[in-house]
């Protein structure tokens, strides 16, 4: 097991260099961002080629990549425009962002798995029913309606959250912001979660569990829950990764300024520095939150060995 | 057993993800540190692209920083435009070349440092020298010794650290003599790129730029970056316009949506960018505390004189056809909500008929006349290659909106498509393309005014060779002019030469004149007194906390 933990984050070499240097290059492909920093004025020749070559926009692309890399592995990676280190944008940015994915995360992972657990174990039931059309409601509807709205009635209405969070954003502002961005996830968790729990409570091990005597708590607290998470968890690890790249929309609406709000900046600017820098660190914990998961398996099913 | 031991596995794989996850994970907590007193007039703001450097500042959300914490030479009026003088005691000239400037004595930069006319000499030099990369250095380029310190090449080195225009008199005088003629020159100093600097933005300049030190009416007390500036009242600040509110906060909104909810639900005092979707039913929301004037901007398009079908002789008429077959208020009142004023003259009516406005002045070649425009695009020889595009970026500003609207209201004058949209990926290859001369039809200009005179209309966009001429047009008549102008010793007389020239770039038409920007604001029943200035700048020092 240790040797397949070591085997797998060495892997992520290769998949760091090669995310790393396509991003690069398709920033890069966006063209020069010295002439957006002018706004609508020609820029002066001089003033720009100067800028450029303080960014070492001047040298073949091959050559930025290098460079930027060297910077990185020396923990620089390097400035955005208004002059701050893009490690000091990764600092406030990754802790917030990390938060409201961890409280999205909260809201999926317990209200999924209870709504599953109530329709599976009686299908076709009410609440059964009730569940489904409720997770219809929520996968339909695009995030940024539900953000505004409950911004707009919540916040502007009825007064009850704020409207906007605060710079320090506490985790009771992010309650409504982590509920908006986890919503459809947390419907395909309860839908995972039914037909996983409906279909293994046919199976022949629960059977012979309620056979011999077992109490019913444990039949389903244990045997049940134990197999039917394994695709659960399979998809909540997953959604780690893109809840946090993906809350840019969420962000915007509530004025979080984590990931969201800095890779939007970047991208609107073309700061090759930030939106690589947070595009590599995303990579990272894709990969990582992965690994969690294949691991995680071993742990939920005790037949799944690594070597 | 099994599962615990795997346990430890996924326990270690945490670890290393969360120490990779943290890296340069430093706090800094430079967010603390508040104003006094409550009046403090909370405000949106997005963040700015640039450092604050007065001479590296070119867009609004530095500018409006600036504005509050620098006071340079000369002042604008908010309600006229008038460039007034501020930290100038007087600036004479006998040739309107050479200029002696006298700074007023006594004031102060809000670190207790005196300014001088070094401060002054100091940064104009800082600003102008191409090594310091300041993107608004152009504004120096009037002064003698330019030209030294920043070389048009891009290849060759400054031969000069200062310009030999700039000489310093005394503590409190300095000279600067200019290349040509300029009356209207001293009227510029009110823009920011003039402030003066103090020393320590030459010794210690990361300090500068994690708290920056002027001489305006306020002063900065923290700066965190990404998140908001706190402003308070600047004790060391003796000039006119001192402020009636104990401070400002900004606070930085990604989405002026937002920014709009929060104004709404009263966690903020003053919006100034109301969001086009709400600009219908803002002046209800908001009870009437919702402001609506024209900007200090001019939205056109622009023909690709430098391609010789569009600069064929005659082809004058079907420029003017064209411009003629926009229905400008149907567009501006169905696509901007009345956010937009149809152009009628090619400056701004935020600089005021002193400035040098003057509506009307492009008459009928701005007036929509179906029969009128084919008539005269048949008569110039019909439009090149039987159709065009016009082109812009489709990453910022929902421009291809209106580009579809004007596109439709000329192909429903000619009764064919022969207008469509064009819509590049990113402002800053728009841009280029733009500068490069890659674009074959029409593209989209505008400009923004850097003082509020008709000069700063004319001069970099109609001159040949422009700073900003993106549409090559040139014609001797309008730069013997403009420089007729420049050596005109009576504003007046100055200003009236300038709309001559003006007269003769509406008969040419090299570009089309559209709109006038509007500037938007709404504020909370908490202040009053909000104006915006000819910049569609909020007048902090003047808005009170009720």
């Amino acid at each position: 097991m240790g040797r397949y933990v070591i085997r797998r984050l060495l892997q992520m070499v290769p998949v760091f260099l090669g995310t790393t240097f396509l991003i690069f290059a398709m920033v890069h492909v966006l063209g020069d961002p010295v002439a957006a920093m002018f706004g609508d004025r020609t820029p002066d020749p001089a003033t720009a080629a100067a800028i450029r070559h303080d960014l070492g926009l001047d040298l073949p692309l091959w050559q930025q990549y290098l460079n930027y890399l060297g910077d990185i592995v020396q923990g620089d990676f390097g400035k955005a425009f208004n002059g701050q280190p893009v490690t000091e944008l990764m600092g406030t940015a990754f802790p917030v962002t990390l938060k409201l994915t961890l409280v999205a995360i909260v809201f999926e992972a317990v209200i999924g798995v209870a709504l599953g657990m109530i329709s599976g174990l009686r299908p076709g039931g009410f609440a059964d029913n009730g569940a489904l059309a409720f997770t219809l409601l929520i996968i339909s509807v695009p995030t940024f309606v539900t953000g505004y709205l409950l911004q707009y009635l919540l916040g502007v209405k009825w007064g009850v959250i704020n409207v906007s969070v605060s710079s320090e954003t506490g985790i009771g502002e992010l309650l409504i912001p982590g509920l908006v961005v986890a919503g459809v996830s947390l419907a395909y968790v309860t839908r995972l979660t039914r037909t996983s729990v409906a279909e293994n409570m046919r199976t022949d091990y629960l059977r012979t569990a309620v056979a011999k005597g077992l109490p019913r708590r444990r039949v389903v607290g244990v045997h049940l829950m134990r197999n039917s998470l394994i695709p659960v968890v399979t998809f909540v690890g997953a959604d780690i990764g893109s809840l946090m790249a993906g809350a840019i929309i969420t962000e915007r609406i509530f004025n979080i300024h984590g990931v969201g709000f800095q890779l939007y900046n970047g991208v609107l600017r073309q700061n090759v520095q930030t939106v690589v820098g947070f595009v590599t660190v995303l990579v990272l914990v894709f990969l990582l939150a992965n690994l969690l998961v294949d691991l995680l398996y071993a742990v939920l099913d005790p037949r799944i060995r690594y070597a | 057993m099994r599962g615990a031991k795997s346990a430890k596995w996924v326990a270690a794989a945490i670890v290393v993800a969360t120490a990779a996850t943290a890296c340069g994970s430093s706090d800094d907590s430079s967010g603390s540190g508040g104003g006094g007193g409550g009046n403090v007039v909370r405000a949106s703001w997005a963040d700015p692209q640039n450092p604050l450097e007065p001479a590296n500042t070119n867009e609004v959300q530095g500018g409006k920083v600036l504005d509050m914490i620098f006071e340079g030479l000369k002042v604008y009026n908010p309600k006229t435009g008038a460039a007034e003088d501020a930290m100038a005691e007087s600036i004479d000239s006998k040739d309107q070349q050479n200029f002696t400037i006298k700074v007023k004595d006594g004031y102060k930069f809000s670190d207790g440092t005196a300014v001088t006319a070094k401060s002054y000499v100091d940064a104009w030099n800082y600003g102008a020298l191409v090594t310091n990369k300041q993107n608004s250095s152009y504004f120096f380029s009037d002064i003698k010794g330019y030209d030294e310190v920043h070389p048009a090449d891009e290849t060759s080195k400054p031969s000069a650290k200062t310009m030999s225009g700039l000489k310093l008199v005394d503590d409190s005088t300095f000279t600067v003599a200019l290349k040509t003629k300029a009356s209207t020159w001293p009227e510029r100093l009110g823009y920011k790129a003039f402030a003066p600097l103090p020393e320590m933005f030459f010794t210690d300049h990361a300090a500068y730029l994690a708290k920056p030190v002027g001489n305006g009416p306020y002063k900065v007390d923290s700066y965190t970056k990404g998140t908001g500036l706190k402003l308070s009242v600047n004790e060391n600040y003796g000039g006119e316009s001192k402020p009636a509110n104990d401070g400002v906060e900004l606070k930085v909104y990604t989405d002026n949506n937002t920014a709009y909810n929060d104004l709404q639900a009263g966690n903020i005092d003053l919006v100034d960018d109301i969001p086009a979707a709400q600009l219908g039913n803002a002046e209800s929301d908001l009870q009437g505390r919702f402001i609506n004037q024209p900007a200090g901007i001019i939205q056109t398009v622009s023909f690709p004189l430098y391609k010789g079908e569009w600069n064929k002789p005659g082809m004058e008429k079907v420029r003017q056809g064209l411009s003629m077959a926009i229905d400008r208020e149907a567009i501006t009142k169905q696509i901007f909500q009345g956010s937009r004023t149809p152009a009628s003259d090619l400056t701004s009516p935020a600089i005021g008929v002193d400035g040098g406005f003057k509506e009307g002045l492009a008459g009928d070649t701005v007036k929509y006349d179906p029969a009128k425009a084919k008539a005269l695009i048949t008569e110039g020889g019909g439009i090149p290659g039987g159709k065009f595009t016009i082109s812009s970026n489709a990453d910022t500003g929902s421009h291809k909106d209106w580009i579809d609207a004007v596109c439709n209201s000329i192909n429903k004058t000619m009764g064919d498509n022969v207008c469509t949209a064009n819509m590049v990926g990113t402002f800053g290859d728009f841009r280029n393309q733009v500068v490069n001369e890659k674009i074959d039809g029409l593209f989209r200009t505008g400009w923004q005014m850097d003082y509020p005179l008709i000069e700063n209309f004319i001069t970099p966009l109609y001159t040949t060779n422009g700073s900003s001429n993106d549409a090559k047009y040139s014609n001797p008549k309008v730069d013997q002019l403009v420089a007729q102008a420049n050596a005109e010793p009576d504003t007046k007389k100055a200003i009236s030469l300038f709309q001559d020239a003006e007269r003769q770039v509406i008969a040419d038409m090299p570009i089309i004149p559209l709109w006038y920007q509007n500037g938007t604001a709404g504020y909370s029943d908490r202040v009053e007194n909000v104006q915006l200035n000819p910049f569609s700048v909020p007048v902090f020092t003047d808005i009170t906390v009720k």
